[in-house]
């Protein structure tokens, strides 16, 4: 028996301490209540009638799901997230929970969810589901994020689903709506995640990550950055004169979108010092407030249309 | 990661600690399948007793 051995043998097992909040950190719960307001708009925004029940259901199992994405990830990414300043204080590095348990917590957690959103709304939402829950766990933390400089633009793909995947719930279908939702998010992803990467650069040196500022450095982020705030404002804006969505969220996505492309410039022309660090923190936080707004608009546009005829 | 119980021969005595997050643990999970329970419950008022049975 070789030394390593004697060791395991003699050390008593593991008993672990953890508690509910631990395991709540776990499913990145800031994470998940972004993809719970932008699910909520998905199901809002689809045409015909779903049961509130069933609303519910669907919107708690993608928000499950969710959750479960995130432990999983976090139990594939403990070995660097002990590395980052950002993520050390999260359960596994502070070694309240073992990378094991985190994964059968994410694991059973990613199956009832896709059972129970099957079983009780439709196969198709739990489907679509499934597939968010693998995209973000298997094809982007295992597979591209510490491959790739492009880890988060194909793996924005996974956060732009839930508005797909509740559509899906309230439909049992698909249309150019959840599309275009799925499109806003997939490129707001970029620009919001190379800013906070601008700040958070040495973090993922250490760690190894290939981040963009730490593959192609700041320069070349800032200007993907900008090029990326371009095309997302553009995007955002098209479901209007396209006839998707009506002119109170054309306007919005213009005013908030130009609000976007002045903070995006702002992190294009200030490359060094504290007017550096204050405008991609800037561009960082405006980019939450910005998608928070777009999606609010589209709901606020539903909820208005359902009350007016009962006021009026 | 504690592993501050004590071995009593071949049992394990857990530290209150332990016992209290196992206990906290015991609760969440119990909850969490009341809540599974009743979300069917509620379904199958909704979709009928037939809610599981779907043409393939």
């Amino acid at each position: 028996m070789s030394v390593v051995d004697q060791k395991a043998v003699e050390l008593p097992p593991r008993i672990s301490e953890a508690g509910v909040a631990d395991y709540f950190a776990l499913l990145k719960p800031r994470v998940m209540s972004l993809v719970i307001f932008t699910a909520l708009v998905g199901l809002m925004i689809a045409p015909g009638h779903i049961h509130p029940v069933l609303g519910f259901i669907a919107i708690l199992c993608i928000a499950v799901g969710a959750g479960a994405s995130g432990a999983l990830n976090m139990a594939l990414e403990g070995d660097i997230d002990v590395l980052m300043s950002r993520t050390a204080n999260r359960p596994i590095p502070r070694g309240r929970i073992t990378r094991g348990e985190a994964m059968g917590f994410g694991l059973t957690l990613s199956f009832f969810s896709v059972m129970t959103l099957g079983a009780l709304v439709n196969w198709y939402a739990g489907g679509l589901l499934a597939f968010t829950i693998f995209f973000y766990v298997v094809i982007y933390t295992m597979g591209l994020k510490r491959r790739t400089a492009q880890n988060i633009v194909i793996g924005g793909a996974a956060g732009a689903l839930p508005p797909v995947v509740a559509w899906a719930a309230a439909t049992g279908s698909l249309s150019v709506e959840p599309l275009l939702l799925f499109l806003i998010i997939f490129f707001w992803t970029p620009p919001h995640f190379w800013a906070l990467a601008l700040f958070r650069s040495d973090d993922y040196a250490r760690a190894g990550v290939p981040m963009l500022p730490v593959v192609a450095g700041p320069d070349a982020t800032r200007l993907q950055i900008l090029l990326y705030t371009i095309v997302l404002v553009a995007i955002a804006a098209a479901p209007w004169p396209l006839g998707y969505f009506d002119w109170i969220y054309g306007v919005t996505s213009l005013i908030l979108g130009a609000g976007m492309l002045v903070l995006a410039i702002e992190v294009y022309r200030h490359r060094t010092g504290s007017q550096a660090l204050r405008a991609t923190r800037r561009l960082f936080a405006f980019s939450i407030l910005y998608l928070f707004a777009l999606f609010a608009v589209l709901l606020l546009d539903v909820v208005a249309k359902a009350v007016a005829p009962l006021i009026w | 990661m504690d592993s501050n119980h004590k071995p009593d021969g071949d049992r394990i005595v857990l530290t209150e600690a332990q016992k209290k997050r196992r206990r906290e643990r015991s609760i969440a999970i119990a909850c969490a399948l009341g809540v599974l329970v009743l979300l069917f419950f509620a379904v199958t008022f909704i979709k009928g007793p037939g809610v599981l049975v779907r043409p393939v």
